[in-house]
């Protein structure tokens, strides 16, 4: 017994020095890894460029497409495809669960039929679209439309109907009005459903985006990756698909502070 | 439909918060309460005690207006302001605009800050309901119903949920609010004390009916090992079915 616990010491000053990185620079550490060895694969010709081009190709081409305009053009068509895609199926699918959410008769005559349009699959639809709309701007900002609206109304809807009951009794008995029962209790109770309807809306948004660019597209992000594939660049494709990333982050983080800013009022709860 | 109960907009028999006359209500089968008479004068601390499922909470939802169901004459004040066991503020409003919301006539807002400092919580008017402790939020829910400036308060058991220590404080504050103020107050509660503590009458609810009453006339505050309390104690405990000897 004696001896063991004499030993231990010892034991513990030759324990190997510890790394001392903050918790992030911890979690690079196998990304930046990876990317190592990305790049050694690609120069010893191991992974050749015609199926994925080098980090270091990659990054170069990126500086290039930026500084050529060609990028940030495919960038603004995108963009400007998913602000009017979005705003219209936001419009649309706030609205509906409103007229759904606040009213008997409103949830009869709006829910079932959105009840059954959300069984259909959004991209078995791009047939149809094209027979009605044509290959232009219309069929791939309808089908944004569509993929944005069901999210937000299933979620608003939900939200709606799902406000405290015992807070619905405390504005009855406080006398409040139909409106101020709506404006002050229904609508900011079912805000933190709707915020998570806009972060699924959104992430379905950019998923539609990718699908609809790549049908009959002659201009945004989806025509640069498929000119690119013609000429068997897989170092556009990269920054193609790195790009859609980053807007994909950059608008969930967006919405992740508007949920801060408004729903302070849970920050109590969370401790 | 000539004893479909008559909500709020009926007028309480003269001079009073509240009269009931033969109220019924059923819960499919169960008959909860079977012929209530009741009457509440301008002023007066009622207090209804029963035995948990003894309706006494659904008589205060029926004087509420929250109970299109029951069968009856119900004639109450103008202006009923409630205060339930749970604070039940609303927790996206700051404390201020809890107690202002829905608040009609002049300088709602000041009228929600003085309200708030009688209740002696001054400091919190900013802050989010889920901050507060369980006594800071009932103290919230009092001014909130108090600022209406009620001719009838009901409070359901609104002390239940808090600890011992807290409970006192707030039997203070009530009885000094209700001085102040004098609304007729109807106080639901299972808890025998406080109702002898508060209360110029006490009722008791059994088998769907006001089985008994007692009134108490002795000046606030009161202690309670009072020896008339300690006997209407007794009376009131035989009365909901407890043996005092053995709570004792």
């Amino acid at each position: 017994m004696a001896s063991t616990e004499l030993d231990l010491p010892v034991a513990s000053r030759a324990a190997p020095v510890r790394w001392r990185l903050p918790g992030t620079g911890r979690r690079l550490v196998s990304p930046l890894a990876l990317l190592v060895l990305w790049q050694l694969a690609s120069s010893t010709g191991l992974l050749p460029e015609r199926l994925l081009a080098a980090p270091s190709v990659v990054a170069a081409t990126a500086l290039d497409l930026v500084s050529s305009g060609t990028l940030p053009e495919a960038l603004a068509v995108s963009l400007g495809r998913v602000a009017a895609g979005f705003s219209l199926g936001a419009l649309a699918g706030v609205g509906l669960a409103l007229v759904a959410g606040l009213s008997r008769l409103g949830e009869y005559a709006v829910d079932p039929p959105m009840q059954m349009l959300r069984a259909l699959p959004l991209f078995g639809l791009i047939p149809l679209f094209i027979l009605w709309f044509g290959i232009g701007e219309t069929p791939k900002v309808t089908l944004l439309a569509l993929g944005v609206a069901f999210p937000l109304y299933l979620n608003t809807f939900a939200g709606i109907r799902g406000v405290d009951a015992k807070l619905a009794e405390v504005a009855e008995v406080l006398r409040l009005s139909r409106g101020e029962l709506i404006r002050h209790v229904v609508l900011p109770g079912a805000l933190p459903q709707v915020l998570v309807g806009l972060r699924q809306s959104l992430g379905v948004g950019w998923l539609v985006l990718i699908v609809a660019e790549q049908v009959n597209a002659d201009s945004g992000l989806g025509y640069m990756i498929n000119d690119a594939r013609e000429f068997l660049r897989t170092d556009v494709i990269v920054v193609g698909l790195l790009v859609y990333c980053a807007l994909g982050l950059v608008t969930d983080g967006l919405v992740r502070l508007l949920e801060r800013r408004a729903l302070a009022w849970r920050r109590g709860l969370l401790g | 439909m000539a004893t479909r109960a008559a909500r709020l907009s009926a007028e309480p028999a003269a001079g009073q918060a509240a009269t009931v006359r033969g109220l019924t209500r059923s819960f499919g089968d169960r008959r909860v309460l079977g012929g209530v008479d009741l009457d509440i004068a301008p002023g007066e601390f009622v207090a209804l005690l029963g035995r948990s499922g003894s309706g006494k909470s659904t008589l205060l939802r029926v004087l509420a207006g929250l109970d299109r169901e029951a069968r009856g004459e119900i004639g109450v004040a103008t202006t009923v302001a409630v205060s339930f066991q749970e604070p039940r503020l609303v927790p996206w409003k700051r404390v201020l605009a809890n107690v202002a919301l829905g608040l009609r006539g002049p300088d709602p807002v000041g009228r929600a800050r003085a309200a708030l400092a009688e209740v002696g919580l001054t400091e919190h008017l900013n802050a989010w309901p889920l901050t507060l402790s369980g006594g800071e939020a009932q103290r919230v829910s009092l001014a909130r119903a108090l600022v209406r400036e009620p001719g009838l308060l009901l409070l359901d058991e609104p002390f239940g949920a808090l600890d011992a220590l807290t409970k006192i404080s707030m039997h203070r504050l009530v009885v000094d609010l209700w001085a102040r103020h004098r609304p007729g107050v109807l106080l639901v509660t299972h808890d025998v004390d406080e109702a002898l503590l508060l209360a110029d009458r006490v009722l008791v609810l059994d088998g769907g009916r006001i089985a008994h009453e007692s009134a108490v006339p002795l000046a606030r505050p009161r202690h309670r090992d009072h020896h008339d309390l300690v006997a209407l104690r007794a009376g009131l405990l035989r009365r909901l079915g407890v043996d005092p000897e053995e709570t004792a």
